[in-house]
């Protein structure tokens, strides 16, 4: 499934609202996450999961093409963990139990 | 701070216009999609923010860490997340200059 899929989507849904609302409220949606991250806030969506940033430490890596060394800084890394309902319905081996 | 549904419905009532039973319903209709995706075995791109993909794991050994028993763990389908490039360039310094 793709953005433009989820929009569609969305707006099958929701017959009340004109197609463009579908469309702007994904985009809106996706900004207000990635922009939450890119403060360094948390996301929690209960049932769906969370968003975190995890630490990378400083290292010194190496440029494949010449094996020469470069100092790669530490930085944040997006983290998701996915949530009790979104893990067991996705994992059919749980209803089987 | 953590961002939550409910912040997510008020922004869909301020900037999209919505009433707010339907930015409460989109919120929640926006996630059900993208679960009801995944659950239908489907990975889903989302460009620019990132892909959840699923992913099948064999059956492994476990074993019980109170009482030491050996016990199977089951194979089971599990959800990753990819970030995109663009969102690991915007959160690469989120704490850059805010150690306070």
């Amino acid at each position: 499934m793709t953005k433009s899929d989820l929009i569609a989507q969305l707006a099958e849904r929701f017959p009340q609202l004109v197609a463009k609302d579908a469309d702007l409220s994904v985009k809106m949606i996706l900004e207000a996450l990635a922009e939450a991250l890119g403060k360094g806030d948390r996301i929690e969506i209960r049932g769906f999961g969370s968003f975190s940033l995890n630490y990378r430490p400083p290292r010194i890596g190496r440029n494949p093409k010449s094996g020469e060394k470069v100092d790669v800084p530490q930085k944040w890394v997006p983290h998701f963990k996915a949530g009790k309902e979104l893990r067991e319905r996705v994992d059919g081996a749980v209803e089987s139990i | 701070m953590t961002l939550t549904k409910a912040e997510l419905a008020d922004l869909l009532f301020e900037k999209v216009g919505l009433n707010k039973r339907e930015a409460k319903d989109m919120v929640e209709a926006f996630f059900e999609e993208i679960r009801n995706a995944l659950e239908a075995g489907d990975g889903v791109k989302l460009s620019g923010f990132g892909n959840f993909q699923l992913r099948d794991k064999p059956q492994r050994p476990g074993r019980n860490p109170k009482t030491g028993e050996e016990i199977p763990i089951s194979a089971r389908r599990v959800v990753t997340f990819h970030a995109s490039q663009k969102l690991k360039v915007e959160v690469e310094h989120a704490y850059d200059g805010s150690e306070s």
